[in-house]
């Protein structure tokens, strides 16, 4: 049972995968997997096929997002991108993190709600160069000192991302 | 998550939030980001002849726990000498702050901050001498 998370889905190891393909095989796992199905199976079945379920969910939901694949990826080449004593990223992009940290502020407290969308935008175009940059590094050059880099650049813009939503989502509720 | 009585006191009230003048050849600037938290830290030192710490200001986007530990090293680093502020451990700031494991990597951020900063000033000083 040490199947990698790709093997599990019928994927080979890389960044760009078929996602239609991921998820069409996760959703044949699950069903073949429901404990409907093991109603009347023996206790040792349906304990394997609970723990087959949890597996392809946790696989699942490592697989579809970008950063956590790539995270992901690393970590079968025994590099972990997010290791707590690795505190050091380029200036330049510390610096950028400062300016959309305090954009995100600024448009927060101005209730501006159209500085917010133009935010998430540009993040969302910053993941996808990253994300572009991450499918050469991995798959085509195995770069993955410098994979590992644009992971963590990306874990952060993910971050961003997920907190100007979390604004944009506070500011209508209040409209 | 919990977090303790200090924590809260500086995250409610952090002291010294602020820039100082990074063209000043007397600041140094130190600035590091953890991607687990998406934690950005900037930590801004200015000495004075004598290689003591007159100010320090710093500005924390992050968890609690982050903001907490930056303000703290701000509190500590006044008076310090630049060589004592490199000495500062990540423990003494967590042993403080009672931070629980899983946010001890903030304070080893304001650590490496300080580290930053104080390469930066003395990279600054070297430029000077060598003017």
């Amino acid at each position: 049972m040490s199947l990698s998370h790709f093997e599990l889905f019928g994927l080979s190891p890389k960044f760009n995968i078929e996602l239609a393909t991921l998820e069409s095989n996760y959703r044949k796992i699950q069903s073949e997997s429901h404990p409907d199905r093991f109603v009347t199976a023996a206790p040792v079945e349906k304990l394997q096929s609970m723990q087959l379920a949890t597996l392809a969910n946790e696989a699942y939901q490592i697989l579809k997002n970008p950063a956590n694949r790539a995270k992901y990826l690393l970590e079968l080449q025994g590099i972990d991108a997010i290791a707590e004593t690795n505190t050091a990223m380029p200036l330049d992009f510390l610096m950028q993190q400062m300016d959309w940290r305090e954009s995100l502020e600024d448009a927060k407290s101005a209730k501006d709600i159209n500085g917010l969308e133009n935010l998430l935008h540009e993040m969302q175009q910053e993941a996808k160069l990253l994300q572009n940059e991450l499918g050469l590094l991995i798959d085509d050059k195995q770069d993955y000192v410098s994979a590992t880099d644009a992971t963590r650049k990306l874990i952060f813009i993910d971050k961003v991302y997920a907190d100007i939503n979390k604004a944009i989502e506070q500011l209508e509720a209040t409209l | 998550m919990a977090y303790s009585d200090k924590v809260l006191d500086h995250y409610e009230n952090p002291r010294n939030v602020g820039t100082l003048d990074k063209n000043d050849p007397n600041v140094g600037t130190g600035m590091v980001g953890a991607p687990a938290c998406g934690d950005v830290m900037k930590l801004m030192i200015k000495v004075n002849d004598a290689g003591i710490i007159e100010d320090a200001k710093f500005k924390t986007y992050g968890c609690g726990s982050a903001i907490a530990s930056s303000s703290l090293v701000t509190e500590w680093l006044k008076g310090k000498t630049i060589d004592e502020a490199y000495a500062i451990k990540n423990s003494a700031i967590a042993e403080e702050l009672a931070l629980p494991p899983v946010k001890i990597h903030c304070s080893v951020l304001a650590e490496d901050a300080i580290k930053a900063a104080v390469a930066d000033i003395k990279a600054k000083q070297l430029a000077k001498e060598a003017a």
